[in-house]
């Protein structure tokens, strides 16, 4: 067969977000793979610059709906840090639980839909179901399941009562023996075997190279986790370890994964268990002081970053997000090459591709059909000149 | 000589055209709820397969670009017509009336059909896509098919003979293929399962890859017909499997009452071929889809092999038991 372009995307049934893959192929062979991100880019960057330290955090709680407490803490952690304040233990400890057990529903979910991609539906559905378990807990701590709404600048903002502790630590014993069964089904049922081994590979150098981070690049032997190399919250106290791999496949992401399942329960059964008395925030000012802050923080999908400038408001001058899945995403395109096209939907799987989160400007003129790359120096030369019309 | 209007009730009511549909809207229900069970869902209604096909029958048809629409039109009644003519050689209640020595050769073609539809359509389509998803409908046909036809051969073989009601009369005399022929048995069901594209062989439709694969573009009654054609093949694969293998209606007694042993074998093909889909349904919740170069290695590897040694163990056992 000749080469043939397959158009993947924007709408496509193995996307739950729009992104486009124009994938050349020769038969089942993969050539090549060009990307083409940002189908859904919101300015929710520009819309942070607008709203006060108080209105913030929910705008950047939807940001993504499976990591929205990161995003919520990581900005929180920033400006804390800018306004030198010191959290509670107790509110350090809320986060943790909070953030642990949003890892857990992401692992969970990223299992299922791996399983799917590779039309293992049976996991699909079980994964999901257990998967359940930590949506309760979460909705009986903070009365929701996607958008926690728990964390303020200086603190959380509900508090968790004695028998929300015991309810969720009960929960506990069939989450693991869940776990359990999941680990054992990765290292024996076949067809995840045969789907999952040696495809998507990533030698250490590579991963390193393209800067993946996360799961991805601790499938890869890269031993690298905010978590434990720059400690935040109560992780510097908790007993957990940081899980690696060494296969750099996607069979090695799925085990660094699941490995992960099981740290998170230890982490939170540590937190719920030794949760300290105490205020659960401290009041902060309304105003930041002028300062720029880089916040670190341990995404479900890798490392999150927000850097952070403020100028002496109530608002950020600028905030940035970088997102686990755009360090990622060149891993993928090179992961790709010479891979079979049946593996594309598992490859793209493996990383946990949170497309939104990682919508980047795309300039698209509808008129000639043609979408180009605006590159930086262009960005900046358009924005003197506009500067320039703007004076007086 | 079975006289006409007895000929025109098989072929149209009984065990015919009206049973077979009602049947094999029944066998999707129990496939869709036994898989739905399993994996811990509550599955769908009843009526749902009945619903789903009147839904979809009256569904606007929608051609695209350039595609010839008398040829689109015809390919799914074809598969529908190819996989109810093959059911009408194998044994319901008894023998089938239209038995001939070679008519398991016949089934076997007819049953091959559906697929080589399945190609047409993905390549009319004009859709990449469909094109892509016809194409693997076929690479995986050349991977299956001969494994499938050796091991459905072996049970010819030992009974000597080319038709399928013959060979459950000499099940019926002697013992069942299943447990003379383990391997060619195994190797049948697992021909079936791929045959009938369900995982870990839906490969030609790959969902999350192809979006349907051939199925793409089929809308409205094109759909309805080649989903419901996919339904009869089912029946027809298991009831197939059930004659050459499990020994078809037939029992090891025979009864005086001619309406009772019609109505003892209509429970026994049941009973057989819902056991056949169980374990169809069984391997469709407990596995995943394969790649298709995996599948070409496990099947000329493993399936081709496994059929063959099946067949030279016949060969060895005919030869002992025709010189002694």
């Amino acid at each position: 067969m000749p080469e043939v372009i397959i158009p993947i995307g924007p709408q496509h049934p193995a996307l739950k977000e729009p992104v486009n893959f124009r994938v050349i192929a020769d038969g089942e062979k993969i050539v090549r793979i060009e990307l083409d991100l940002s189908y859904n880019h919101r300015g929710i960057e520009k819309a942070a610059e607008q709203r006060n330290f108080i209105r913030v955090l929910p705008l950047l709680e939807r940001v993504c709906g499976i990591c929205s407490h990161s995003h919520a803490t990581v900005f929180a952690k920033g400006v804390e840090q800018l306004m030198q304040l010191e959290v509670p233990p107790r509110a350090q400890y809320i986060r943790t639980i909070i953030a642990e057990l949003e890892r857990i529903h992401s692992h969970l979910l990223w299992l299922g839909v791996a399983a799917h991609e590779i039309g293992f539906n049976t996991l699909f559905m079980w994964t999901w179901r257990d998967r359940e378990a930590v949506q309760d807990i979460l909705e009986e701590m903070s009365g929701n399941r996607v958008h926690y709404g728990m964390n303020e600048v200086g603190g959380v903002r509900r508090d968790l009562n004695p028998s929300q502790v015991k309810a969720a630590l009960s929960r506990l014993p069939h989450l693991e023996e869940r776990i359990a069964k999941y680990v054992e089904m990765v290292e024996r049922q076949k067809t995840m075997l045969v789907r999952f081994r040696d495809v998507g590979k990533l030698t250490k150098d590579e991963a390193l190279k393209y800067g993946t981070v996360g799961p991805t690049a601790r499938a890869s032997g890269v031993d690298y986790d905010v978590r434990k190399d720059d400690p935040y919250l109560v992780y510097a106290d908790a007993p957990w370890n940081v899980v690696t791999d060494t296969n750099g496949d996607v069979y090695g992401r799925t085990r660094v994964r699941i490995g992960e399942l099981a740290e998170s329960i230890k982490i939170v059964r540590f937190c719920l268990e030794n949760l300290p008395a105490g205020n659960i925030r401290v009041n902060a000012p309304k105003t930041a002081p002028k300062g720029e802050v880089l916040s670190r923080y341990e995404a479900p999908r890798g490392e999150l970053v927000h850097f952070i400038r403020t100028n002496g408001t109530d608002r950020v001058e600028r905030v940035d997000i970088r997102t686990p899945t755009l360090a990622n995403w060149t891993s993928v395109a090179v992961g790709l090459v010479n891979q079979n096209l049946a593996d594309i939907p598992v490859i793209v799987a493996a990383i946990d591709p949170c497309l939104s989160c990682t919508s980047r400007l795309t300039v698209v003129d509808n008129g000639k059909r043609k979408t180009t790359v605006v590159s930086f120096d262009e960005l900046r030369r358009k924005n003197l000149s506009n500067n320039e019309e703007a004076r007086p | 000589m079975i006289p006409l209007s007895l000929t025109l009730v098989y072929i149209f009511l009984f065990p015919g055209f009206l049973f077979l549909l009602i049947y094999a809207l029944v066998l999707e229900y129990l496939d869709r709820k036994i898989a739905a069970r399993m994996q811990h869902r509550v599955g769908p209604p009843l009526f749902q397969p009945f619903a789903d096909l009147i839904k979809m029958l009256g569904k606007e048809v929608i051609d695209p670009d350039g595609v010839d629409k008398r040829v689109f039109d015809a390919a799914p009644l074809i598969a529908l017509a190819a996989v109810m003519t093959a059911f009408l050689y194998i044994p319901v209640v008894s023998d089938s009336p239209f038995s001939f020595n070679g008519d398991l050769v016949v089934v076997l073609y007819l049953l091959t059909l559906p697929t080589i539809v399945l190609f047409l359509a993905g390549w009319l389509s004009r859709n990449i896509y469909s094109a892509i998803g016809g194409i693997r409908a076929v690479t995986q046909l050349f991977i299956y098919e001969v494994p499938f036809f050796l091991a459905l051969l072996t049970p010819a073989l030992m009974a000597e003979t080319w038709s399928i009601s013959e060979i459950v009369v000499w099940q019926q005399e002697h013992f069942w293929f299943a447990l003379l022929q383990p391997i060619g048995f195994v190797v049948a069901l697992i021909g079936l399962q791929a045959k009938l594209e369900r995982t870990p062989f839906d490969i030609p439709e790959a969902e999350t890859e192809i979006i349907a694969g051939p199925w793409t573009e089929l809308t409205g009654r094109r759909l309805a017909v080649m989903h419901l054609a996919f339904d009869v093949y089912l029946v027809a694969g298991c009831a197939l499997v059930a004659a050459l293998f499990l020994g078809g209606p037939l029992t090891p007694w025979t009864f005086t009452s001619a309406w009772l042993s019609v109505i003892v074998g209509f429970i026994v093909f049941l009973a057989k071929t819902l056991a056949i889909l169980l374990v169809l349904s069984s391997i469709k919740v407990a596995t995943g889809r394969i790649r298709i170069d995996q599948l070409n290695r496990i099947g000329w590897k493993y399936l081709a092999g496994a059929s063959i040694v099946q067949v030279a163990i016949v060969l060895v056992m005919n030869a002992m038991w025709v010189n002694a």
